[in-house]
């Protein structure tokens, strides 16, 4: 009895070989985006207390905003999203010139909330007592919200802020 | 050959669950279209605001109520019944299988005091610090513990069977429903861990903050294999039961049957971090890990496809149909019960496809919590899923009480409605997300809407209304039913789709538990093992609670 086979149908077979290449297909896909193009998700970057991290005066985030690294060319932005007392994005702009890469630090001092840069690849969420980073590269001029994608109360609906990159 | 007779009383007991399930259903389903039709700019939350506070309280109500409890009665129901046909014979211990389902009931009333009272408006996902009022958490502490009650109960009764029948190979859909519940039992330990060692501790004022991120890895553990806890049912009926009525069809292969089941039960957890590839505290290497087991668990997928559209192709021929494509024509699309699983089988289609794409690694980049989402899972859970469910309870309602089906013309037209809605719906939902739409938003109301978006939010209301009068149809065909003066003449047929070769020529270890069980043990302390370790040695309990609504 244990020699027992699995009978499987020839269009079968040939069904499960089509389905692997699929996805060994994708997985490749996936991972020459992801090495050898560089297009990666966030990963651990510190853990803060949620607590005092937008009061504690050696926090960055006590006075969220843009740095300078070098000029028209590297910046990175520190910024708080929080519910309370109300719901916002601290700074609530930002402007930059274009062709300049940003690294965001975004934290939060109360809920979880999200972090979506319309019409670019930055999206990820924000945790308390985590510090989400990623690196964009702006070289459009425009307008570029950055928006709440994770509920986080009653005024989640109109959490959002806005980068401006000038030519 | 007369089918094996299930009791009166456990009749009863699986029709309760099935009682529960579509009143959640339709309580829920009342605010589905409200959250399309606020899209639309036809906001109705004004009007309720003495009874419903708020956007995200309908939310919160839609989802615990369609997601969470019309799944899992339907799905205990109906694996109880599953078990007992299938291995005919009585539930061991019926009292325990009523223990369970109690719990599970005093469980969604306690969760559904705090969510009416506006004290628990942290949607299904409940994600901390949001902190909802501590019935809600004890609520779904007992929902899940009164599962596996019930769960054991079938493993008992199975495990009777066996002593008594140790060479046979156990029948498909006792095999395919015993597998399911286990699946749950293993999964839901991550929820279980969640609620017990922080949620609850912490709303009880027992502990003075959680850590958020832990919680989150916590939930997802069991959120992704949740999704095949909702599946795998519909799969049983798409294998085993289909094809029957849809033309007197077998089923193509039971032993590649069983081995998906048994992949789905191996790969179903390990692949948690496909919806945390944007947490900022999980390492990449992991996402990545898990990206590939996701494309994995993809696989027997692909193989029910195979074995489920054979088994139709079987029963179209079988009624006269011929041609690459034209037997379809030949199913039987007049019962309701095939019409709605045929059509939430198509939909499922496009599900898979917008499923791989979330999992998709760095792909999820541009669709992490976007309108793409429950455009997605709309496909899945709510039409794949739940239409699949409506079309078995075409059947199992007469079945259960003897009461003749209320006009089949209108259940047909309910499938079809569903079908139609769904589509309108879950398009413009998808193409929202691609253009950056988030989920969770009264959209109407959000100020950085760019009128690009008008045009598919007004659809999203349209698909809302249609759904909307699906839902309508199907819960007075439900209800006109369970009053149905009307009886069926004779006891209503078990479709059951025979498998063309007999299950006892596949290989044994098809019919072993350990291996497959063990394998999936192993599999989880590998790929979560080392990150969870690290999470809870370096775990902050800094995030007080907060009531934001």
């Amino acid at each position: 009895m244990s020699a027992q086979k699995i009978h499987v149908h020839p269009f079968e077979r040939n069904w499960m070989i089509f389905s692997a290449i699929m996805l060994v297909l994708f997985a490749t896909a996936v991972s020459v985006a992801a090495f050898g193009m560089g297009i990666q998700v966030p990963g651990p970057e510190q853990r803060v207390d949620p607590r005092t991290v937008a009061t504690d005066p050696n926090s960055p985030w006590s006075s969220p905003g843009l740095r300078e690294i070098v000029p028209g060319k590297k910046y990175d932005a520190y910024i708080l999203a929080h519910a309370l007392p109300t719901w916002e994005y601290l700074p609530k702009e930002l402007t930059v010139p274009a062709g300049s890469s940003v690294t965001f630090y975004v934290t939060s001092s109360d809920v979880q909330h999200g972090f979506k840069i319309q019409n670019t690849n930055a999206n990820f969420m924000v945790i308390p007592g985590q510090v989400s980073k990623l690196t964009i590269k702006f070289s459009k001029p425009g307008i570029y919200n950055y928006i709440c994608t994770e509920y986080c109360g009653v005024g989640h609906g109109v959490m959002y802020g806005s980068i401006t990159v000038t030519p | 050959m007369k089918q094996y007779q299930i009791s009166t009383g456990e009749k009863k007991f699986i029709g309760s669950h099935l009682l529960v399930a579509i009143l959640a259903l339709a309580v829920g389903s009342l605010f589905g279209p409200l959250q399309a039709f606020e899209h639309a700019g036809w906001d109705f939350y004004p009007y309720l605001k003495p009874f419903i506070k708020s956007y995200y309280q309908g939310l919160t109500i839609h989802g615990v109520l369609n997601a969470l409890v019309w799944t899992t009665f339907f799905i205990m129901g109906f694996l109880t019944f599953n078990v007992i046909f299938g291995l005919k014979r009585p539930l061991k211990n019926i009292i325990l299988n009523k223990v369970g389902f109690w719990l599970m009931v005093v469980g969604v009333v306690a969760a559904a005091i705090p969510i009416l009272a506006n004290q628990a408006t942290v949607l299904f996902t409940f994600y901390p610090p949001l902190k909802a009022n501590w019935a809600f958490y004890v609520g779904l502490t007992l929902v899940v513990v009164g599962s596996w009650v019930e769960g054991w109960g079938l493993f008992m009764t199975y495990i009777d069977w066996r002593k008594e029948n140790p060479k046979e190979r156990t029948p498909f859909i006792a095999f395919a429903s015993l597998v399911t519940a286990a699946l749950w039992q293993i999964c839901t330990l991550g929820v279980a861990t969640e609620i017990l060692t922080m949620l609850l501790p912490w709303s009880l004022g027992l502990i003075a903050g959680v850590d958020p991120q832990l919680a989150r890895t916590y939930f997802w553990f069991t959120g992704h294999p949740l999704v095949y806890f909702w599946l795998l049912p519909a799969y049983i009926s798409w294998y085993a039961m289909l094809p029957k009525q849809a033309g007197d069809g077998k089923m193509f292969s039971d032993s590649l049957a069983r081995l998906s089941f048994w992949i789905f039960l191996v790969l179903s957890t390990p692949l948690g971090f496909h919806h945390q590839y944007v947490d900022p505290g999980v390492p990449p290497v992991w996402k990545f890990i898990h990206s590939m087991l996701t494309f994995g668990v993809f696989f027997p997928s692909m193989m029910t496809a195979f074995t489920v559209i054979a088994s139709l192709e079987h029963a179209g021929r079988k009624q006269g149909g011929k041609g690459t494509f034209a037997w379809i024509a030949k199913l039987k699309w007049s019962d309701p019960s095939v019409a709605a699983q045929l059509l939430a089988g198509i939909l499922f289609f496009f599900g898979g496809i917008g499923g791989l794409a979330n999992a998709s690694y760095n792909v999820n980049l541009v669709l992490h919590n976007t309108a793409f989402i429950p455009g997605h899972f709309h496909l899945t859970v709510a039409t794949a899923v739940t239409l699949s469910f409506m079309g078995i309870s075409y059947w199992l309602l007469p079945y259960l009480t003897g009461k003749k089906l209320w006009n089949p013309k209108w259940a047909v037209a309910q499938a079809w409605t569903w079908f139609v809605g769904m589509i309108i719906f879950s398009n413009s939902m998808h193409v929202l997300g691609l253009l950056g739409a988030p989920r969770r938003v009264p959209l109407n109301l959000a100020p950085y809407v760019p009128a690009e978006w008008n045009s598919r939010l007004f659809q999203v209301g349209v698909g809302g209304a249609i759904l909307f009068i699906s839902g309508a149809l199907y819960l007075t065909v439900m209800l006109m039913t369970a009053l149905n003066k009307e009886t069926v003449t004779e006891e209503v047929e078990v479709p059951i789709a025979e498998p063309m070769q007999d299950p006892a020529l596949g290989p044994e270890w098809l019919d072993r538990w350990a291996p497959w069980i063990y394998g999936s043990l192993a599999l989880i302390v590998l790929v979560y093992g080392p990150v969870l370790f690290d999470m809870i040695k370096n775990i902050a309990l800094t995030s007080p609670g907060f009531k934001v609504w």
